[in-house]
């Protein structure tokens, strides 16, 4: 049936197409981290502490990027009921809520020597915030239901109107930021960047895409084959109705 | 629309016979507005500096307390899915339900923050702009919590999870209803958070039934 | 005439694939009786015909017409029995009635009237005022089946209704059941005990479970 015939196709996919992501991102993140670490310059206000940032903005950008994603694939999974929706969805939750945690965690860890404080009420760290626990609504959720697929399409609703309010939270936060901090004490990257900066930027962005990629095709591959273990067993309770 | 008025007298009257058990949300509210005095002392200075946002947290609390039951009792008991066959549109039933639930938790909380804001020594100046900010911000909280109530029918664990799906949600209300009482107090034009926080009423009141029914005829499969 | 069609549907709960290949039909004054054993998907089918459940395949039509074309009217047209009876433990039996009819738009012309006859059918005229909390399992199922006669709808879709009830109720019921397909109405019926109908067809569920996957 449809349940299983798209899905033969996937794991054949991403079964060829694994060593090679697997591959890319490491050579990719590796190339960034050493541009980034050892090649592009130091700032002449932050100092060292600017490395922080081929880390933390990539991350940020892929919080964003997953859930997204994410987005995408809910409408896919409620409007044509494709199943790999659903699980790329589901596949996916979990690599942003890192990624998202790692925009937070370096963001605080970067601000320290910046502003002096572990956090500041800044609007871009703030949004990234909200988006956290966007994430952790949506796992709570999807993992909330004891029939997995009541799981899935609870969560698909839940992440499109979670996604239309990214844009709305993220305007408010930062009407709320100007409101009450006029000054913003730091800018990210700045108008111009010089490509000793950017190359590493990109290397990073790019790996973590590849990244995303590979765990996420890692993840479905599970899914799938833990759903077939459940229809095992769904067989099996099943048998003796048959007679 | 005689179905219409039907079902919000319904459900009405099925709060009125539980005794008015939503009007505990007030308590609530009122208990936990009392709360922070105790916590960050009785200054009246410190207290009417921020007043509007513990007045505007605590609300934002209460109103997410009463949800689980909007849908949940129907559920239970086998009467949403009378609803959902009946020949009203799922959307127009959701939104019967949101204003009997907003009637019966909502206004009451608009009634009590005066009175909560004296008692925070507010400045008189937000008096009329925070009820008026309430007035467009607890039904947008009630829209929007619609739609996490419809999404964790069925589920293990309702309440906390209910939490985690719609607090985040109320953030743009939040801030927008602080900013606008801020500003008139500060002496401000306050009319752009106005229109704001109207603005998110009828955003929400577009999307939300929609999302809301969705929620609840995939809880039904 | 009215007639109520389905053909070649495919129900999947959860993960697991219930039946396929199902057509069903049922025409104005007639009844099908599901039978099956216990998970071979009695209710699925029923909560299909309601449009409940989504068919994963397939397609249910009113008189040709497929139902999902206007929700509202199929909603308009069926009443629906299921396992639970939506008896509000606040309001009264009356009122608890007279809510239901009064959501459609088919409804008679004095609801009070069609309340207090469907209240009677069933034999629960006397309990009109008391509170939906301190009626029993059987008399909350009276309550439910009380509210598809106090309006009308052509076609009923009963799960188990039964459950609880006493021979006098289930009397009533069948009774109840051969008014209504006198009237023209059509009734599907999923149930475990003998249940009286007029010249009722038979599904059987069993013949339409999946072919063991492979």
């Amino acid at each position: 049936m449809h349940r299983f015939a798209n899905p033969k196709r996937f794991m054949d996919l991403s079964r060829a197409l694994l060593p090679w992501t697997a591959g890319i991102s490491v050579v990719l993140i590796a190339a960034g981290l050493y541009l980034a670490l050892f090649v592009s310059p130091t700032d002449y206000q932050q100092g060292q502490s600017v490395r922080m940032m081929y880390v933390h903005v990539p991350s940020a950008w892929m919080s964003l990027f997953c859930y997204t994603f994410m987005a995408v694939a809910a409408a896919v999974a409620l409007i044509w009921k494709h199943p790999l929706a659903d699980l790329a969805a589901k596949s996916a939750a979990p690599i942003g809520t890192c990624f998202t945690f790692l925009a937070l965690v370096t963001g605080s860890l970067w601000g320290k020597p910046m502003w002096g404080a572990w956090w500041v009420w800044d609007a871009r760290l703030t949004s990234v915030l909200i988006l956290f626990f966007l994430y952790l609504g949506y796992m709570a959720l999807i993992n909330a239901f004891d029939d997995p697929t009541r799981g899935f399409r609870a969560a698909s609703i839940l992440v499109l109107v979670g996604f239309i309010n990214v844009p709305i939270i993220k305007f408010s936060v930062e009407w709320w930021h100007t409101l009450h901090q006029p000054a913003s004490v730091i800018k990210m990257g700045g108008p111009a960047i010089h490509p000793s900066m950017l190359a590493p930027l990109l290397l990073m962005a790019v790996g973590y895409t590849t990244y995303f990629l590979w765990v996420l095709m890692v993840r479905m591959r599970t899914e799938i084959l833990a759903g077939k273990i459940r229809a095992a067993r769904l067989r099996q309770v099943r048998a003796p109705v048959k007679g | 629309m005689e179905r219409f008025i039907r079902l919000v007298g319904r459900d009405l009257r099925l709060a009125q016979r539980h005794g008015f058990d939503s009007l505990l949300v007030v308590v609530f509210f009122v208990i936990a507005v009392v709360l922070f005095p105790f916590g960050v002392g009785p200054e009246p200075n410190i207290l009417a500096r921020i007043a509007a946002g513990i007045i505007w947290v605590a609300a934002l609390l209460a109103s997410m307390l009463s949800l689980e039951r909007l849908l949940q009792a129907d559920f239970d008991d086998g009467s949403l899915e009378l609803l959902v066959l009946s020949p009203v549109t799922l959307e127009i039933i959701v939104l019967a339900k949101v204003i009997a639930h907003w009637l019966t938790t909502g206004l009451p909380l608009i009634v009590a923050a005066p009175l909560l804001a004296v008692l925070l020594n507010m400045n008189a100046e937000g008096f009329g702009v925070l009820v008026l900010a309430l007035f467009l911000g607890t039904p947008t909280l009630s829209l929007i919590g619609a739609v996490g109530a419809g999404l964790i029918l069925g589920s293990r664990r309702g309440g906390v999870l209910l939490s985690l799906l719609v607090l985040p949600l109320y953030i743009p209300v939040l801030i927008f209803g602080v900013g606008a009482v801020d500003a008139a107090i500060g002496g401000f034009a306050f009319k752009a958070q106005i229109m704001i926080l109207g603005g998110l009423f009828l955003g929400t009141l577009a999307l939300c039934p929609w999302a809301t029914a969705a929620a609840i005829r995939q809880a039904l499969e | 005439m009215d007639r109520f069609t389905g053909s070649d549907l495919l129900c999947i709960r959860g993960e697991r694939m219930v039946f396929t290949g199902l057509d069903f039909e049922v025409a104005a004054g007639g009844a099908l009786i599901l039978v099956g054993p216990n998970g071979s998907g009695k209710s699925s089918l029923l909560r299909l015909m309601a449009r409940l459940l989504k068919p994963a395949a397939g397609a249910m039509a009113w008189n040709g017409e497929d139902v999902s074309d206007d929700p509202d009217a199929h909603n308009a047209r069926l009443h629906y029995v299921g396992h639970m009876d939506a008896v509000k433990p606040v309001l009264s039996v009356a009122e608890n009635v007279r809510f239901w009819a009064g959501l459609r738009p088919n409804g008679a012309a004095d609801p009070q009237a069609a309340t207090a006859r469907a209240l009677e059918t069933f034999g629960i005229s006397h309990l009109a005022d008391i509170p939906g909390r301190f009626l029993s399992a059987g008399q909350r199922r009276r309550v439910n089946l009380a509210r598809i006669i106090a309006s009308p709808a052509p076609l009923w879709l009963l799960d188990e209704p039964t459950t609880a009830l006493d021979k006098e109720a289930i009397a009533s019921l069948e009774g109840a059941i051969t008014r209504h397909q006198r009237g023209g109405g059509m009734v599907v019926l999923a149930t475990h005990a003998a249940i009286e109908a007029h010249a009722p067809s038979v599904l059987d569920l069993g013949d339409f479970e999946m072919a063991e996957a492979v």
